[in-house]
């Protein structure tokens, strides 16, 4: 469905430098039997977020007072594991509208770009400075600019561009989903499926 | 003509449209849906007062949350009830053909639409599941999918797609006794790492491939996804050919003499050209086993968990990792004492995985300090199971076996292995919380679960062989 578009962006950031976290993380297989899209943001990261007991977990990242912000910046290789939207569903849900890493797992990618969710990709080097950046002065700001492809981080002297599909770009400024697109091209669907009548 | 590789052929003949130049639409011969990914796709369609486009190309079952005992009662937990009573009526308003979870034909997706010749040689699969890179053994583009493009599929049978670079994965040499095709696969994952083939699509070829039987070629394309790969294939021979035609005897389908010959075409060409290429000495595999909370955490059975990474930031989370399993740098795990078994899954709940534990149990008796979860991937694995006379080889040995489901391989149902347990799994996933809050996941072949499952902790099942 349509999401809210992605145009410009400046935000405090919230640092979890973990890798490799996978779907799993960003929400436990126990809370996939909803039938909606909505209300996944309070289940973000939830054995990470919650105590066995319930109550916050006061060493996680979203539980200090002191982080806040739209902007998750995270370690390598995340959102590995299965294709659940359900992550990404959590993650806008919560507030998050872009995540930074230096890789993305396919799947995940593709889910967040179908969201409204701006996944941008920086080195290994530059994920580090902003990791270290964030943790310690929260105050660190990010400025995103789509149209662009700008990503500056001034009180860390960053500014560079960063990578996205032209087709995506386009959606995302948009708030255009594929489905409208596809089905606009059913003549030609239907025309392809006469080539392969043998299957 | 320029030599092509086989995922370039299948690609190709199924682009539609393109967006660009990375983007192409790509056509989907086969669709599988199930309960988890699919309610807000058809939530989806209702919003746009559109209808499933190819409802006979898509096929619908209930797996990832239904329970593995009294399957002939409705669901106790309310909520997955409610979201298989979803499948079922957006099935029947779409004319969907649904394997709910008594009919004959149910069971986890990627182990039914094999079985019963949905999955054919040349086709594009999808499905809101990751896994789905299981039927790529037939010699098919296949691959897991969001909700969103779920939608997609639903409304033109087409979806966007980035166009993936290519590897292969050579395999030659043979594999020692004992070694089986998921510590095959689980050794290129360690190999390459857990993200070691994201952005591409992998071919596996070489002599073991071929060597392989159609259960084992799909155990390694199952969790080609585990090493971030968009999914893997594997060309199709005469084995895929005769498992194919039988399958379709199950289901009734029929195969054109045109679609026979198109299988003929399905190979990459002498002088095609792979963005990567990978070669793997066959000979140095051995019965893997994991020790973390990623596939690509694996080390032989017999072997040491390594040291942590130099680096800071990899050292944190690989601690972090073996603090999870309460595992230790330099420790060995032959002798770790284990809590549950699980032999399953989509990875290796086909017969095959059930002939290979039985080998091993048969005669013997159960660990006392061992849980079981004994779960075929279909009811028609179940009934071969029943059938070949293997329950009583279970049933001797002191397991139970239960109906079919994706059950403890992620615990959205009842089967769940409990915090700080550990579990001889395979499965195809041991991220932490997996198989429950706080369970701990070692992953492993049937043959590797089933001698743990005996003695109750870690072993080389080698040591049966030599007996």
């Amino acid at each position: 469905m349509a999401f809210r578009k992605f145009t410009y962006l400046e935000s405090t950031c919230i640092p979890l430098p973990v890798e490799n976290v996978d779907t799993d993380q960003i929400i436990p297989a126990r809370f996939l039997n909803a039938t909606t899209r909505e209300g996944f943001g309070e289940k973000l990261f939830y054995d990470w977020r919650f105590l066995k007991n319930g109550t916050p977990n006061p060493d996680f990242i979203l539980n200090n007072k002191a982080f806040s912000g739209s902007v998750l910046v995270v370690g390598t290789n995340f959102g590995c594991g299965s294709s659940r939207e359900h992550a990404v569903w959590a993650l806008t849900d919560y507030g998050f509208r872009v995540v930074i890493s230096s890789f993305f797992a396919d799947i995940f990618k593709n889910n967040a770009l179908n969201n409204g969710l701006l996944p941008i990709v920086v080195s290994d080097d530059r994920l580090k400075v902003l990791l270290k950046g964030i943790m310690d002065n929260p105050r660190v700001y990010v400025k995103i600019d789509l149209e662009k492809q700008l990503l500056q981080v001034p009180s860390l002297e960053i500014l560079e561009t960063f990578e996205i599909s032209p087709w995506k770009k386009e959606c995302l400024l948009k708030g255009l989903d594929d489905v409208d697109y596809l089905l606009r091209l059913k003549d030609k669907i239907v025309q392809f499926e006469k080539q392969r009548a043998w299957l | 003509m320029e030599p092509k590789t086989l995922f370039e052929k299948i690609w190709d003949s199924h682009v539609v449209s393109s967006i660009d130049s990375n983007t192409d639409i790509i056509y989907i011969d086969q669709h599988y849906i199930h309960e988890v990914t699919s309610p807000q796709a058809f939530e989806g369609l209702r919003k746009r007062n559109i209808k499933v486009f190819r409802p006979k190309q898509t096929l619908a079952t209930a797996d990832h949350n239904i329970p593995t005992q009294n399957q002939h009662l409705p669901i106790p937990d309310e909520i997955s009830r409610g979201q298989v009573n979803t499948l079922d009526e957006n099935c029947k308003e779409h004319g969907i053909t649904y394997f709910g979870m008594q009919h004959p034909n149910n069971g986890i997706v990627h182990v039914i639409g094999p079985e019963l010749g949905y999955t054919r040689p040349g086709m594009t699969i999808v499905c809101g599941d990751s896994h789905t890179s299981t039927h790529g053994a037939f010699g098919a583009i296949a691959f897991g999918i969001g909700t969103s493009e779920v939608e997609m599929v639903f409304a033109s049978q087409c979806i966007p797609q980035v166009r993936p670079k290519t590897m292969r994965i050579n395999l030659n040499g043979e594999t020692p006794k004992g070694v089986t095709a998921k510590d095959i696969i689980m050794y290129i994952i360690a190999e390459l790492s857990s993200g070691g083939a994201t952005g591409y699509f992998v071919e596996y070829a070489g002599q073991v491939i071929e060597k392989l039987n159609m259960e084992e070629r799909m155990t390694i394309c199952n969790m080609s996804i585990e090493m971030g790969a968009r999914g893997g294939l594997i060309a199709p021979d005469s084995v895929t050919f005769e498992y194919v035609e039988n399958a379709t005897k199950l289901s009734g389908f029929k195969i054109s003499p045109k679609e026979r010959e198109y299988w003929n075409t399905l190979k990459t060409d002498p002088g095609a050209v792979f963005d990567k290429e990978i070669g793997i000495d066959a000979t140095k595999i051995h019965p893997m086993i994991t020790y973390g909370t990623n596939p690509g955490m694996a080390i032989p059975v017999d072997g040491v968990i390594p040291n942590p990474p130099s680096s800071k930031k990899e050292k944190e989370s690989f601690l972090k990792s073996l603090d999870y399993m309460g595992f230790k740098p330099g420790m060995k795990l032959l002798g770790q004492k284990i809590d549950y078994v699980f032999l399953g899954s989509c990875t290796n709940g086909r017969i095959e995985d059930f002939r290979a534990f039985a080998s091993i149990i048969k005669g013997r008796k159960k660990a006392s300090n061992v849980t079981a979860y004994i779960v075929p991937g279909s009811k028609n694995v179940e009934e071969q199971i029943y059938s070949e006379g293997l329950d009583r080889v279970f049933n001797e040995a002191g397991f139970e076996i239960r109906q079919p489901g994706c059950s403890a391989c992620l615990a959205m149902n009842e089967d769940k292995i409990p915090a700080g347990k550990y579990a001889v799994s395979t499965s195809n996933r041991n991220f932490e919380g997996r198989q429950g809050p706080g369970a701990r996941t070692l992953l492993a072949s049937p043959l590797t679960a089933a001698a743990c499952a005996i003695t109750g902790e870690i072993v080389n099942p080698m040591q049966f062989f030599n007996n």
